[in-house]
């Protein structure tokens, strides 16, 4: 396959504040190359990620979504990482009712010290994308009325 | 009080008072041998025997355990007395002729050979004579009663129950300390492994730590103070005067309200011993850093001389540089310190110990400070034999043909390309500087993050060096990376500056990243007041709506992400912001 063909993946990365998006800056500052694909939306922290936006991000045409908080025990919030946790584990039950692939929601725990762990995730998780293909969204999903976004929400 | 008359002397003593004390408030000498004044009278060597004169004659009584009594005329340096005292002092010889104190006891009293001979005679010098200070000792003082004697008479001997290794033994050394002829003998354990300051020379249960020490009061090692072992002893607390000294005090948590913390915990040393090749701990004269400096304080256990283990000054010594730090299979980083701490110890060893060779192993000089590059040079002008590469290994160099040291130390000169073996008597390592043990569990506590060596992380290494990603929450000095005096000073004076501006404008600012609660959608369902980690959502029962308390709220956002209803809005992160940033994102191929 020549180069211009190759299928770049988009991936919105839902990075907390304190660890993960510090974790990113850090791999940035410290020359570490990591697959551009991911891109990095800020939030205070991971249990501010609401289900819709991640719904949201693959309606609008990205292939993954990594959502990326402190480690368990280490949040800033005291317990924002679990409630990320509990979530995305039902989005992913969500997602296959979608008909989208759950590998495509990844979560993971990422210090502020880990921009080593950050370029590592980023780049694994754009080639699992990559294996997986673009994503093709069920046409519910894509324009249905019933799954405007307040509808998924309620 | 009463009135007693020894050796022609009128003296007052108080009731109770036995001859022996008597006599020796008057400065009148009485020899003793089973009396210790921590005991009780026990009267079984017949040495202190003093003549008491009564009505009709005298009588031959011991000054230890006989109380003074009113009127008493007592002398202590009559024939009868001395003659009495040669003739229990030949019974002793008789059975224990070599035993010192016996044999100065004799001199004293002109006696020169006994002249009973006895069955059981035992020549050795340090044999038991039957004191019992140690078991009184053991019983009375310690509180252990772990050895007692067996037998009477002739037969009796000091024993361990059933003549085992006593398991009521605390290992307190008393009952050696009180022995007359070192029968009993105390061998201390090796006190590595102890924090520095019992590292070199052996220490007591009792003791201020360092003479800087501050608050300067004596503290007890409750591992090594016998009280805490067998509930007796507690000799400090009778000694003190001002009746400072409690074994009850325990540790006290004292809850304190503050609005600002500056975290300053420092730093361990690395443990050398781990790293077996160099020996720490396991070879002579082979020291950390931390060692050697309270080695060279002034105030320290050799008074600030460079001695080895046997008492004499070395005549060669290396200094290993980067021990745990720079090393892969270690720390990754450098400590920064050691360069020039090591520098330092050259210099003040060659100062203490002029005719000393120093060997000075390095990887990469780092002389990086205000005068450091000088004091380098300065130390290679006076003769500091400074060696790059790393040593391989230090071993015990007892094969050595002319005895030229006793510790060998091999190692790569990268500099002349060869490879090297340097005979010395002492090295010295300069260990890394490592985060605290407990350095996570405190990170936790505060909520801090660390960095990938462990240290804490501040918040900006350019921008923010002092503060944390805690708000009110500052860290300096080596809690935050190793660095020396001048930069922790200037850390910790930068913290205290931001701390202080924090109390003078007395306000504190927060970030506007804040939920709030439109009360016109909220149903009153109650998710988000669980959710909230700050317990800073109310539920207001008459209007059946929750609100926020912005005061209170730390703008997470868990709470917007949650509610049902979409009615609470996350100022800065609100639903439409992130939505748009999600749009902006994706716009793009």
């Amino acid at each position: 396959m020549k180069e211009q063909e190759r299928f770049e993946p988009r991936i919105i990365g839902f990075l907390c504040n304190w660890c993960a998006y510090t974790g990113a800056d850090l791999a940035g500052v410290s020359r570490m190359k990591s697959a551009p694909n991911v891109r990095v939306l800020r939030l205070m922290c991971s249990g501010r990620v609401d289900p819709t936006f991640v719904l949201r991000a693959f309606q609008l045409g990205a292939d993954g979504v990594l959502v990326a908080g402190c480690h368990p025990g280490d949040c800033h919030y005291q317990e924002g990482n679990y409630k990320a946790l509990r979530r995305t584990l039902l989005l992913k039950r969500v997602l296959r009712q979608f008909g989208i692939d759950e590998r495509r929601l990844r979560l993971e725990w990422i210090s502020a010290s880990e921009g080593e762990k950050f370029a590592r995730v980023a780049n694994e998780f754009t080639e699992e994308i990559r294996a997986l293909g673009p994503l093709e969204l069920t046409a519910a999903l894509e324009t249905g009325p019933a799954l405007e976004l307040e509808e998924v929400r309620a | 009080m009463i009135t007693v008359n020894i050796n022609g002397v009128e003296r007052q003593v108080p009731e109770g008072t036995t001859i022996l004390q008597a006599a020796r408030a008057l400065d009148v000498s009485i020899p003793t041998l089973c009396y210790h004044p921590w005991l009780k009278p026990f009267g079984a060597c017949r040495i202190c025997t003093v003549q008491v004169q009564r009505p009709r004659g005298y009588e031959l009584l011991t000054a230890c355990n006989t109380p003074c009594e009113e009127g008493m005329v007592i002398r202590t340096d009559t024939d009868n007395v001395r003659q009495a005292r040669r003739v229990v002092l030949e019974l002793m010889l008789a059975r224990w002729p070599n035993v010192p104190v016996l044999q100065q006891l004799a001199a004293e009293l002109g006696v020169e050979k006994p002249r009973f001979r006895s069955e059981f005679c035992d020549e050795d010098p340090e044999a038991c004579i039957l004191c019992l200070r140690c078991v009184r000792i053991c019983e009375e003082v310690v509180g252990a009663s772990a050895i007692g004697y067996e037998d009477r008479g002739i037969k009796r001997r000091v024993v361990t129950p059933f003549n085992r290794e006593s398991e009521a033994c605390v290992a307190c050394g008393a009952c050696a300390q009180v022995c007359l002829t070192h029968h009993i003998k105390f061998e201390p354990e090796d006190y590595r492994g102890k924090p520095p300051e019992f590292l070199l020379g052996p220490n007591t249960a009792i003791f201020i730590p360092t003479p800087q020490a501050v608050p300067k009061v004596p503290r007890i090692d409750p591992e090594a103070c016998i009280h805490f072992k067998t509930n007796g002893c507690q000799k400090c607390v009778e000694v003190c005067e001002a009746k400072a000294v409690n074994h009850e005090m325990t540790d006290q948590e004292i809850e304190i309200e503050v609005g600002q913390i500056l975290l300053a915990t420092g730093y361990e040393l690395f443990d050398a011993s781990v790293m077996s090749q160099y020996g720490y701990g396991r070879l002579d004269n082979v020291y950390s850093a931390l060692d050697i400096e309270r080695m060279l304080n002034a105030t320290g256990p050799t008074g600030g001389r460079v001695l080895l283990k046997n008492g004499q000054p070395p005549r060669a010594v290396a200094i290993i540089h980067c021990v745990g730090s720079r090393d892969e299979n270690y720390q990754r980083y450098c400590s920064r310190v050691c360069c020039m701490y090591a520098l330092k110890f050259a210099h003040l060893i060659k100062e203490r110990c002029p005719e000393a060779e120093v060997y000075d192993f390095y990887i990469d000089m780092r002389a990086f400070g205000k005068g450091y590059e000088e004091f380098y040079s300065r130390v290679l002008h006076e003769g500091t034999n400074v060696i790059r590469g790393k040593v391989a290994e230090v071993v015990q160099a007892g094969w050595s043909k002319q005895d030229e040291g006793t510790l060998l130390v091999r190692c790569e000169d990268t500099l002349i390309g060869r490879f090297r073996e340097i005979p010395v008597d002492m090295v010295i390592l300069c260990n890394a500087i490592v985060p605290q043990r407990d350095a996570e569990r405190v990170a936790r506590l505060f909520g801090l993050s660390r960095s990938p060596d462990g240290f804490f992380l501040e918040r900006h290494p350019k921008l923010d060096p002092v503060a944390t990603s805690t708000d009110g929450l500052f860290v300096a000095g080596c809690a935050q990376g190793p660095k020396d005096i001048p930069d922790s000073v200037a850390q910790a004076s930068a913290a205290a500056a931001r701390m202080l501006a924090t109390i003078a404008k007395g306000v504190v600012e927060i970030d506007p990243v804040r939920a709030e609660i439109n009360e016109e959608f909220c149903s009153g369902c109650r998710v988000c007041n669980a959710l909230c980690p700050y317990s800073a959502i109310e539920y207001l029962a008459d209007k059946n709506v929750s609100r926020v308390n912005s005061a209170l709220c730390k703008g997470c956002g868990t709470c917007v992400a949650a509610c049902p209803a979409g009615a609470i809005t996350g100022y800065g992160f609100n639903d439409r912001q992130i939505q748009a940033e999600l749009e902006g994102l994706l716009a793009v191929r």
